[in-house]
């Protein structure tokens, strides 16, 4: 599963032209593919738990998977997959972007393989050595255009990255020097509220905050996501921010499930509800396509951040209530049709750059009619966003809607109906543009539309030839957006597989919560 | 799966089908796209009978559900309530497509307008056939997505604009909305609509929980069905073509908010419920001074298409009007202006559309003499004026007529004050027009100015006028064969007696 990417990833470095790029394809083909039995396993028979090397906990290093895992390894998988077949198109494009080629394979398998040791790690170092390995790679997808503006964001994004980790690492020595172990079960029974374990707990979630670009530290994000190649960006946006969250999610409900705060949840509930609405106004406010998506990845992270709001208001007991799993779920399905939704935009947006030449918004004029296939995409992926039916986004939203009522903080419910709103508002703003016609005064269309000779391609720019496979893979992933919307509970059941907690997630979700009433 | 659940699946997808497949089309075969929609309607109108016979003759229950995950059903069920508006809309939708390919014949986008205007089709019978709040939901976001698309179909700046407050509009309700549906399931839990509501047996709500609940469904609601404060986006958005504004008006996006209110106040608080908690005071309030503002606006309107726009503004709230008024009659008679409203309004409008189309006649300044130029068509369009009034025995007359009775009966006779009222106004706005295009000389071509090919006689090519013959001749039918058991108001008398909603 880690293995397998890094492999292919040092193939793709010996190679040279085009058979770097298949030997990469081939590489995401077949670590998807691994994923494949792993999810079986774990849908069928609950969590896994192997011991590399036959060394039992503390001594050997262990990889561990459950729902929660499952889900996230399996977003990678169909994303990264996705992307790798867009990405065969979009790099064979000519020498700028042949130039790239030989870089981005390596760098992207060896991220994914980073990815996929995070959400399979069942310590909290190694997933440190492994979440490292995603940042350092994130980076140097970021500057593999090349230009000075990449540079700039992938030095910015290399630091606020590296500071992150060093924060995170911190507090694992400090963990480590206190209980002596690292395994996230052992920690687990281990931790108490000891005053530095405290510290450490604030220290790994500052630097996992850092890392998931919440509100305050997002400063990082939209440059290092809007200037990187459309592929790049796709991966960034798509999933490597969503790496940071799963750490964050393990440490505050499987480590240290006793010791959070319910004030430490609300501020962080707070964090993000400020990162839903100022992410969603800056996105509103550009005029540039990718970095109009890129702040909108600001915003909807910042829906993430509810669940620790939710989940915490009296410690663990909070698991016992109908609402708790709920907001579990609707977190991790919104990090699920986020990415899936994301990875697409930002895939229609590289074909468009790729048509037009710019991605100014202005200049998608008329694009509905001359590319409707990526405007459907644009519409469909953005439909997911704003989470309205019938989407995936849209059972995450119901869910975390839900959640927020019956728990009693109805306050996240307004917010996450504003946030919606503001979805839309810049969603609505990609597609205003693409209905103006080009050229020739439309208003008598009502009444003048036989006379009028209909001039097609009278003043308009050419567009540049979009290859069908890169179309094709950002369709498809719009498409799931959708699919997944009407078989959440497929998605759902692998999520709830028992993440070590053994909440009562059972019959409570499906039904009516009775009594829990605000 | 038997038939019975797959009929309602067939009748919703017989629209989204076409709809996907029209966007696949090349731009250029017009017949093809021409011929699937008039198939897609086709089948819809076949399907909605066979459940329509099934339901009213043998006592068939059709339904199709499947478990989303998320503690509540996705449901298709077709009772008498659906089946009103869903045979409305199907039919309209037929008719529509026959004037909307004459209409826009030569027009760029086609494809695009054709696709999107199935799915909205298909939205609207996915409000009809939803058979919970939750499914209502869905489908009710969905409008307001593929109607989007419509309204901002020119791609002019002033369609643009229109098309964002449309969205300001529908979007911010669609939130509000969301929150009460995601509040009323809380509280509780899933449930089905159910005629006389399902709240009212739910002892642990709290009536103030169960008044805000419903303050958010309503307001929620209230933006499409363009209660007063909130119509602002209508007129807007007559920038669309006329084939729109009619499918705006008549079948899909009021109609929708419309049918909302009902489902909302008969089938999820109940009538009896709702008066228990003093809601229904307010509501009455707000529709009595839509009925009238909306009418007092339309008075002072000089284009036409924006004059039909206020118009329906105040005439849609007669339906809500027929769900505040306790007692049955006044149901009966909401209920039966759904459909008469929808047949008259969209025949105007089809007329206001033929008139621009070719005549290039907007305002009603330029209306002069029409009747002696355009003889049919201002024959159609007078019919559905009269009817909008109330005059005998147009559709119109029969609603007003069970709204008036109901209030007496339910001892609200301020009711009758409004309608009297409110009639007045509709007269008073109505008949200038009929007046000047009758009595008036005829004034000439307003594009051609001389004197030249004046007042020669004109018609509309038949696809254009086919429909509106269509929609005036039921407009006619539905006011004098209203005692007839199939009637619309028949089938309104059926859904509130046989329902049991009033004992």
């Amino acid at each position: 599963m880690i293995l397998i990417p890094f492999v292919g990833g040092v193939a793709c470095l010996l190679l040279r032209g085009r058979a770097v790029a298949w030997a990469g394809l081939a590489a995401s083909a077949v670590t998807a593919w691994t994923c494949l039995p792993l999810l079986r396993h774990v849908w069928l028979f609950g969590p896994v738990r192997i011991d590399l090397g036959g060394w039992a906990a503390p001594l050997g290093i262990g990889l561990y998977l459950d729902g929660l895992g499952a889900m996230f390894l399996l977003l990678t998988a169909i994303v990264g997959l996705l992307v790798g077949v867009y990405a065969l198109a979009f790099f064979g494009r000519g020498r700028e972007y042949a130039r790239m080629e030989p870089y981005f394979w390596p760098v992207w398998l060896v991220l994914w393989g980073g990815l996929n040791g995070v959400y399979l790690s069942a310590d909290v170092f190694n997933a440190y050595v492994l979440l490292e390995m995603v940042g350092l790679g994130a980076v140097g997808l970021t500057v593999l255009s090349g230009t000075n503006d990449s540079l700039v964001a992938g030095l910015r994004y290399l630091l606020a990255t590296m500071f992150g980790s060093l924060i995170y690492l911190l507090g694992v020595a400090l963990l480590y020097a206190q209980t002596g172990q690292l395994d996230i079960f052992l920690l687990a029974e281990s931790v108490d509220g000891s005053f530095p374990v405290l510290v450490a707990f604030g220290l790994m979630t500052g630097g996992l905050l850092i890392k998931a670009a919440l509100l305050p530290f997002h400063f990082w994000l939209p440059p290092a996501h809007a200037g990187a190649p459309a592929p790049v960006s796709a991966i960034l946006s798509g999933m490597v921010t969503k790496a940071s969250f799963f750490l964050l999610l393990r440490i505050w409900f499987v480590v240290f499930p006793d010791v959070t705060a319910p004030v430490a949840g609300q501020l962080l509930g707070v964090l993000g509800a400020a990162a839903v609405l100022w992410g969603s106004l800056q996105a509103v406010r550009q005029t540039r396509l990718k970095l109009l998506v890129a702040y909108s990845t600001v915003g909807q992270l910042g829906y993430l951040f509810f669940v620790f709001a939710l989940l915490t208001p009296s410690g663990g007991a909070a698991w016992s209530e109908g609402w708790a799993s709920m907001a579990w779920t609707g977190t991790v399905f919104h990090v699920f049709s986020h990415g899936l939704a994301k990875a697409a935009l930002f895939m229609a947006a590289g074909c468009l750059l790729l048509a037009m030449g710019t991605d100014e918004l202005a200049a998608m004029r008329d694009i509905a009619g001359r590319l409707p296939v990526v405007t459907f995409t644009l519409g469909v992926a953005g439909v997911s966003l704003m989470g309205l039916p019938p989407s995936a986004g849209f059972v995450a939203k119901w869910m975390l809607l839900k959640a927020s009522l019956a728990s009693g903080q109805w306050w996240w419910a307004v917010v996450i109906a504003l946030g919606g709103l503001l979805t839309a508002a810049y969603v609505f703003k990609i597609l205003s543009f693409t209905f103006v016609p080009v050229g020739g005064d439309d208003s008598n269309a009502d009444t003048a539309a036989d006379e009028r000779q209909v001039s097609r391609n009278s003043g308009i720019p050419e567009l540049g030839p979009v290859p069908a496979l890169m179309t094709l893979s950002a369709l498809i992933l719009a498409a799931l957006c959708v699919l997944f919307g009407f078989r959440a509970e497929e998605v759902i059941a692998l999520l709830l597989r028992d993440m070590g907690l053994e909440p009562p997630f059972d019959a409570v979700l499906m039904g009516n919560f009775g009594g829990g009433r605000p | 799966m038997t038939m019975t659940s797959w009929l309602p699946l067939i009748v919703l997808c017989s629209s989204l089908f076409t709809g996907l497949i029209i966007f696949l089309l090349p731009e250029e075969r017009s017949g093809w796209r021409t011929a699937l929609n008039m198939t897609g309607a086709t089948v819809k109108v076949v399907g909605v009978f066979v459940m329509a016979w099934g339901v009213l003759v043998q006592g068939a229950v059709y339904e199709a559900r499947f478990t989303m995950g998320l503690g509540f059903d996705f449901v298709l069920h077709v009772d008498l309530l659906s089946l009103a508006f869903v045979s409305l809309s199907s039919n309209l939708w037929f008719l529509t497509t026959l004037y909307a390919v004459g209409y826009l014949k030569g027009s760029r986008n086609r494809n695009r307008f054709f696709g999107f205007f199935s799915l909205c089709v298909t939205a609207s019978t996915g409000v009809a056939l939803a058979g919970n709040l939750i499914t209502f939901f869905i489908f009710y976001e969905f409008l307001t997505l593929v109607t989007y698309p419509l309204v901002v179909h020119q791609g002019t700046p002033q369609a643009l604009a229109a098309g964002r407050t449309y969205l300001w509009y529908a979007m911010s309700a669609g939130a509000v909305l969301f929150l009460g549906v995601v509040g009323l399931q809380t509280l509780a839990g899933p449930y089905d609509f159910v005629s006389g509501g399902v709240l009212g047996s739910l002892e642990h709500i709290g009536p103030w929980e169960a008044r805000i609940i419903f303050a958010l469904l309503i307001c929620g609601l209230a933006v499409k069905i363009a209660f007063v404060p909130l119509h602002g986006w209508l007129p807007a958005a007559m920038v669309a073509p006329a084939p729109v504004s009619a499918l705006l008006h008549a079948v899909a996006v009021v109609k929708a908010g419309a049918f909302g209110v009902l489902r909302v106040v008969q089938d999820v608080f109940g009538k009896d419920f709702a008066a228990q908690i003093g809601v229904l005071e307010p509501l009455a309030a707000v529709v009595v001074a839509t009925i009238l503002f909306g009418s007092l606006r339309a008075l002072m309107q000089n284009e036409l298409k924006r004059r039909l726009a206020y118009s329906t503004v105040s005439q849609v709230s007669y339906i809500a009007l027929g769900a505040v008024i306790l007692g049955p009659l006044a149901t009966v008679g909401g209920l039966a202006h759904l459909v008469h409203q929808g047949i008259m309004k969209i025949t105007l409008f089809f007329c206001a559309g033929i008139f621009a189309r070719s005549r290039n006649i907007h305002r009603i300044d330029q209306m002069d003499g029409l009747g002696r130029t355009m003889p049919v068509t201002m024959a159609l369009f007078t019919i559905a004026a009269l009817g909008m009034i109330g005059v005998p025995p147009v559709a119109g007359f029969v609603s007003k007529w069970y709204l008036a009775q109901g209030g007496i009966q339910a001892g609200q006779d301020w009711v009758v004050a409004v309608l009297v009222l409110s009639s007045l106004l509709n007269a008073a706005y109505f008949l200038p027009i009929l007046h000047r295009a009758w009595f008036r000389p005829c004034g000439g071509e307003p594009d051609l100015g001389g004197e030249q090919a004046r007042c020669g006689i004109w018609e509309a090519p038949w696809m254009l006028l086919l429909p509106t013959l269509a929609t005036a001749f039921f407009s006619l039918a539905a006011g004098v064969f209203a005692g007839w058991e199939w009637s619309p108001l028949g089938v309104a008398e059926m859904i509130t007696m046989g329902r049991g909603a009033f004992p």
